[in-house]
This record gives C-alpha cells, structure tokens and sequence, in this order.
C-alpha cells in the first residue's frame, strides 16, 4: 500500500511539469490559427460592423496583447477557474461540466465493449488458430478495423433506425418525456447502444487481434506445459494461465487508448449528435473559443496522465515482477 | 345504426379533408425542429446568425412580422402610422401582453429595444440611423423621430432582425453578458425550459399568450444535429418533424418519401445571391476584360443543375430575383460564350503560353456547406477552357473570413451575398466605397469603388417615393452589372422539408424562423 502512494505521489509530481508544457504550447499554438472568435461569430452573424466587432473583441478580451492574455489565464488557472467562455457566455467549467458525462459514459461503455469482445474474440481465435472459425474472425476484425468509423455510424443509422426502427437515430435520451427511474434507463441504454458500438469496432478488431497474437504466443511456453501435464482442463489452463498473461499487452494498449477514443469520440458524437466533449472541443476550434479548447486539453491531458497511473497500477497487480518504481 | 370503426374513420377523413384549414386546430402534442449548427445565444438582438434568430424568435417577438409578399401585418405593434415627411413613425402598441415572468410589456420596451439595436445590431446600426428620438407619450405607443426617410425601415421589424427584450431585465446591465440570453423572457407563443448545449433545447406553451387559443402545441424542442447524413436520417425515422439545413442532394429523396413533405416558401425575408467576387488589387483582375472574359466562360445553368441540383435562379443582378420588389432583369448577363472570353483574354494581352495557360489564379471558396466548393470545382475546369488556370484553396470559416477581409489576400473567391428584404440593408455594405472596410465581414472585400453607385445608394437610402427609389436601384443594378466586381451567379432556393403531420408552420415570410404560434400537429 506503501507502495502504491509512493508511486501516485510521484507521478502527481510528474504530472505537474507535463500540464505546464500543455498549457503553455496550447495557448500560444492555438494562436497561430488564422482568425479569432470575433471572426467566427461575425461569421456565423453574416453581417457586422466595425463597431460590432470591435465591441466582440472587447468583450472577449482580444484586444490584449497575447501576453497580457496568457497571464489572465494562468491567474485564473491558479484560482481553479478555467475561465469563462464569451461564445457561450458561460463559465468554461460549467460547459464542460455538462458534456464530460456524456463523453465518460459513452467512453466507458465503448471501451468496456472493446475489452469484452475483443478479449473474447481474441482467446477464441487463438483456440482454433488457423481453422475456420478463425479466419472468419479475423476477416469481421480486418473489416472492423478499416472501415471509418462515421461510416459503420451511419450504416448503423440507416439499418436499425430508419430501416428497422429499433433504435433511435441520436440524441443521449428521449427529449422532453420526462421517464424516471428503469424506464429512463432504458431510454438512455437505448440511446447508447449504437454510438457506444460505432466506437467500439475498431478497437474490438485491435484487442482481438492482440489477444490472439499473445496467446499464441505464450501457449509453448513451459508453465503452460506444466499446467496442462498437471492435468488441468483445457478452458483452465486457457482463462487461468495463458489468458492472465497475454492480458498485459492488452492493458498497455487500452491505456493508451484512452487518448485515441476520446479523438474518435468527436466522429461518433458528431454523427448521434451525443452532447459530449469531443464535439465541443471540435465546434471550439472552428469557433476559435480557445478558453473552451484549453480547459479541454487540460482536462483531457489530466485525463490521460491518471490512466496511465491506473495501468501502471493494474499492471504491477496482473504481474508481481513489475515493479512499481 | 351503429357506426363500425372503419366507418368512423373514413368519416373523419372526408370532414378534415373537406374541410382542412378551417378545421379547429388539434391542441396538444410535441414538435420537434431541427437547427444547424447549434446557437451561440438565443436571443438574436446583437447578430444576424440564422440559427440564432430561429430559435430567437420563438420567445422574443418584433413589433410586426411580414406576408409572403413582405407587406407588414401586426405582432406586438397593432397599428402604424408613417407620417407625411416620413420623420416620424407612430405605433399603437397591442395591450394585455405580458412577459413570461408576469412582467407588463409596454411602450418602454420598445424604446429600449430600439436603442438597443441601434446600438447592438448588426444591421440595426444602419436601420435606425436616421432614428434621432424615441418617444413614449404613453403605455401603448411608440413613436421614432427620423432626421431623414429610411424607406426600409417599417420592413427591419421582424422579431428575428429587431426582437422586442424585456427592458426590466437589460437595462443597466452589459447586454451581451446578460444571463437572459442563454434563459430567455419574452412575449412570444413558447416559453424557455431548457437547454442542454450539444443536444437541444426545450420550450413549452406559454398559456398566457396575446393570440389565444394558440400556440397549439405542448411542447417544441429544438434539435441539433451537427451531421448531415443524421439530419437525414432523423427525419426519415420522425424524430424530427421540420428542418431547413438539409443537403440538397437528398431533398429529391425526401420529397418522394410518403411521411415527408417539402416546403420552397418561408424564405421571402432573406434572399440572397451567390456570386464570384474578384480582388480588383489583383494585376490581372484589376482589368475589366479580364474579368468579363470569366463571366462569359461561366455557365450560370451548368452552375445552377450542378453545384445547386437546379434548387434556384439565375441571377445576373445582385439583387436576387427572389427579391422581386427590387429585381432589375434586364442588366448585363453575360451569356456564355467561350469565343468571346478567349478574344477578350486576347484583348487583355494574356496570351497562351507553350502550356496553354494564360493566367494562374487561386480560388477560395466559401467554407459553408458543400455549395460552394461544387461552384469551385465547376470553376476549375470552366476557366481551363478559355486558358486560365485555376488552383482552389480550402479553409476552415474563421481562416476564410480573415483571409479575405483582414489579409485581403485572395484573388476570386465564390459566396453569397444576403440581400434580405431590401438592398440598402443588405448589399449598400458589398458595393459603396465606404464597405471596403478591413477586418470587417460580409463587405466590400472587391475594394470595389464608383462614385455614381455610392451616390446612388446613398439617394435610394433616404429616398421616400417609391418609384423613384426603383429607379435608382434599377441604375445601381445596370452600373454594378457592367462594372463587374463580381459575377453574379444564382439565387438558391432554400426549403423546409417538414413531416407531414405538422400543419401551418409556414405563413410568412420568415417562415420556421418566425415564432410557430400558429403551428399545429394532426397526429
């Protein structure tokens, strides 16, 4: 236990240095493009004027110097504020506040699906390696790993809610029908099913393919050997002894996953029109809202920093031998 | 005799079919609209943003609101008089009207509201800035006091150009900042609830409302749905009931399917017309055969079937012909003929070179639906013929706009040109010497400059009779014609697909952007 508090307070150190350099590459990269929020505001208006936009850049704050603005940024960093957003005229906290459950919930449930079939997917490849049911498999990966996932989204779409109509074709719940309680959760399960799954394909086709490729792998080596000759079932030898240790890779590549979904959220959001994280941080770009932008990097590097010390932490405890340093 | 159920039914059906919009309108049930892309703020007393003044006006009404033809009927105002020297403008104001929170809407109000956009608006800036006085003899009437005629002025009142505010909850706090733009309280058929950003927003029926029995509906939520193929898909599937931002290659689908229908009126308030503009800077293009020979290679139909599958006009004139008050036919179009854009390349002294190209030129097209870049590429291959080679350039919206008017550093680009209701608002800005202004969006980014059309815009400006201003506005369409700082290319014809249970919801020229108080579902 020692142990493990040791590492967290280290790597909150480390992580320390690692949020500074996010911070300060990000605001002053994001400067570099072209136009400001006053330009996309005045674009979506379709007309303005010189006092307007004047007026906007007032209100915004552009008017500073870019320096000025990144002091006003980090004072407002120290005090735990990510800002306010002028766009949207709210606190940036609170907007972000909003959309990061709906991102967290459709990244849980995607991921969790990831692992589980392709987990699954993977032992049972690597069970009847070079037979049917494995080349069959690999060629339902191989499609699920190339093909877009917007794509696989809109298929998905066209199949089950306007073709079948099973599903609901976006949104996070159905609006205005006040549900409590099981069937509230069953709209929202209902809801879920299909952005959660266009995200989870590619990488139930990675894992699986990973799963598969360490089974093999451990499967001559002498503790299986061992295990089987001390007249161990086939299934426990398999879940027990090879499955336990091909799970590391697997573990390593989901951590750093995390990143990659939370990128592939911004498709799949965009396509269930799923209030999440990913399109807000997409609509920020293209509306130069950088406060917005900002507290999503940090967030997200937050984000990516804790899970990366949770699979360090889940790695030492899958393999002894790994020492937590 | 006993009716059977069958029986009953047809019964139902010949009365509602005979009878149709005569019929009571059904009470009850939930609308769901469309909007793209998702609103900053809804209350649209400080931008001209389509999404923003559609949902805008749900909850914050104007003092009149406009027929199909742009003749003015009442909303908050019941009665206007103009008087003889057009100075001045008196409007009875509707009496018992309340806000949403209880509070009484009166002549202060307007007052503030006018001053208001006067000072916020985008266009309000221009509209009212003959207006030197805002008075309130009284609760219920409003009166503007004008140094000079503004012939457009009784047309800007619509909720969505000039919204009415509570003044109780603006004065003596920073507008743009204020909370009520993300909650609103207004006069209009629905009421705020919520809005959850990224997903929608709720409103529900204001029992209250001045124009009872309506709002017919329970509930209106509005959507956003930022992919094209999902808008699609909501309205095939009903999730959806109206939506306008839908990709025109899919309308023809759409309009065949049983459960949908599609809706071409509701758009009279704001037509526009999409053109080519040059950068008169530029070498080359600072020649007028030059730009002459490129809108004579330009096949308007071509532009027309295929960049904007024939949803539209041909448009020669800036002003668009779905503007037909002000529309002058009979300008210079520039009929499409290769033999004469070659002769004038010629002319110009561009000759081809051992390549066949006479001149190299960048396009940077409109980043706003996918329009545009199909207008780029016809434009490619198009000017290939007569020589002039074309590289297209993309870039996301913020890019473009600083590109073209802070940077000024382009050569032709392709976009639209919103004339709305009538051209001293909406294109004074595109073509008089004062609108080449950097930094400034949506102006004279051409640096377009004659004194004859500045003068002419500034006369049909304040110009009180009618036909007078016809006549200067005719002159400006002729002078701009052949001056060409731009090709003038189509009007496109904007449209509502809408699913078939919804009845009403277009009766005038704004539309789905107006308030819906009139709207009612069968089903």
């Amino acid at each position: 236990m020692a142990r493990v508090l040791r590492t967290l307070r280290r790597t909150a150190w480390q992580a320390i240095p690692t949020v500074i350099a996010v911070v300060v590459i990000d605001f002053f990269l994001l400067r570099l493009a072209p136009g400001d929020a006053a330009d996309a505001l005045a674009a979506e208006s379709g007309s303005a004027t010189e006092e307007t936009m004047a007026a906007l850049r007032a209100h915004f704050g552009l008017d500073q110097p870019a320096f000025v603005q990144f002091l006003s940024y980090i004072g407002n960093l120290l005090h735990f504020s990510l800002g306010f957003s002028p766009l949207y005229n709210m606190p940036v906290s609170r907007l972000i506040g909003e959309r990061l459950p709906g991102t967290l919930l459709l990244m849980a449930t995607a991921l969790s699906l990831a692992l589980l079939i392709g987990i699954t997917a993977g032992v049972v490849m690597s069970m009847f390696a070079g037979r049917l049911t494995d080349r069959v498999l690999s060629v339902i990966a191989l499609l699920f790993y190339s093909v877009p996932g917007f794509w696989i989204g809109l298929m998905l779409i066209v199949l089950f809610s306007v073709r079948l109509g099973w599903l609901p074709s976006g949104g996070a719940e159905t609006i205005g029908a006040g549900l409590t309680g099981w069937p509230w959760l069953l709209d929202r399960a209902r809801h879920l099913i299909l952005p959660a799954v266009s995200l989870a394909l590619f990488f139930i086709a990675i894992y699986a393919r990973l799963v598969r490729a360490s089974m093999l792998e451990v499967r001559d080596q002498d503790y299986v050997r061992t295990a089987t000759a001390k007249g161990l079932s086939r299934t426990a030898v398999t879940l027990r002894h090879m499955l336990w240790n091909a799970l590391l890779p697997v573990t390593t590549v989901a951590g750093m996953h995390v990143g990659a979904i939370l990128g592939g959220a911004v498709v799949v959001e965009t396509v269930f029109s799923w209030p999440g994280l990913g399109r807000l941080a997409f609509e920020a770009v293209l509306k130069r809202d950088f406060s917005v932008l900002l507290g999503i990097l940090l967030l997200s590097s937050l984000l990516v920093i804790a899970v990366n010390v949770l699979v360090d932490l889940l790695q030492a405890w899958l393999d002894p031998r790994i020492a937590l340093r | 005799m006993t009716l059977t159920r069958r029986q009953t039914v047809v019964g139902l059906g010949m009365v509602s079919a005979a009878g149709a919009r005569a019929a009571t309108p059904r009470q009850g049930g939930t609308l769901t609209l469309m909007i793209e892309p998702e609103p900053t703020s809804l209350v649209c007393f400080n931008t001209t943003g389509g999404p923003i003044i559609a949902v805008s006006s749900k909850v914050t009404e104007g003092l009149l609101t406009y027929d199909f033809d742009l003749t003015p009927r009442p909303e908050l105002a019941t009665e206007w008089q103009i008087s003889e020297d057009n100075l001045r403008y008196t409007f009875r104001l509707r009496p018992g009207v309340k806000w949403h929170d209880g509070g009484e809407f009166t002549s202060a109000d307007v007052a503030f509201s006018i001053a208001l956009a006067k000072q916020s608006h985008p266009r309000g800036r221009n509209t009212f800035s003959n207006v030197t006085e805002i008075s309130t003899p009284d609760k219920l009437t409003a009166v503007l006091v004008l140094s000079h005629p503004a012939p457009y002025l009784l047309y800007a009142l619509a909720g969505g150009e000039t919204p009415i505010v509570p003044r109780h909850i603006y004065e003596g706090t920073q507008a743009d900042a204020n909370p009520n733009n993300n909650a609103p309280i207004g006069t209009g058929p629905y009421r705020f609830r919520e809005w959850v950003r990224g997903s929608h927003a709720v409103y529900v029926r204001n029992p209250d409302y001045w124009d009872k029995p309506r709002p017919y509906i329970d509930t209106l939520v509005v959507r956003f749905i930022p992919d094209a193929s999902a808008r699609v898909a909501a309205l095939e599937t009903g999730d959806v009931d109206l939506a306008a931002e839908i990709p025109l290659s899919e309308l023809a689908r759409l309009g065949s399917l049983p459960t949908l229908g599609i809706e071409y009126r509701g758009f009279e308030y704001t037509p526009g017309t999409t053109r080519i503009e040059f950068n008169l800077d530029h070498p080359a293009l600072r020649d007028l055969r030059v730009r002459q020979a490129i809108a004579y290679a330009i096949n308007r139909k071509v532009v027309l079937q295929t960049a904007w599958y024939g949803y539209g006009l041909e448009a020669p004139s800036p002003v668009s012909p779905l503007l037909p008050k002000f529309y002058d036919a009979s300008v210079e179009s520039y009929p499409f003929d290769l033999a004469k854009a070659e002769r004038l390349l010629d002319e110009a002294g561009y000759k081809r070179g051992p390549d066949g190209v006479r001149l190299r030129l960048t396009h940077d097209y409109f980043p706003y639906g996918d329009g545009y870049r199909r207008v780029a590429d016809y434009l490619k291959p198009a000017l290939a013929k007569i020589g002039i080679a074309v590289t297209i350039r993309s870039q996301d919206f913020a890019a473009w706009l600083k590109r073209i008017y802070t940077d000024r550093d382009f050569e032709f680009t392709n976009h639209v040109m919103t004339n709305v209701f009538d051209p001293t608002v909406g294109l004074q800005r595109y073509f008089h010497s004062a609108g080449y202004r950097k930094s400034v969006p949506f102006t004279n980014a051409a640096h377009y400059s004659n004194p004859e059309v500045d003068r002419l815009l500034e006369a049909a400006a304040v110009e009180a009779d009618p036909q007078r201003r016809h006549d200067q506005l005719d002159a400006f369409q002729q002078i701009v014609s052949r001056d060409l700082p731009g090709v003038n290319l189509v009007s496109v014809r904007q449209s509502t697909v809408y699913n078939r249970r919804v009845v009403d919801f277009t009766t005038g020229a704004t539309g789905i952007s107006g308030n819906l108080a009139g709207v009612y579902l069968t089903s």
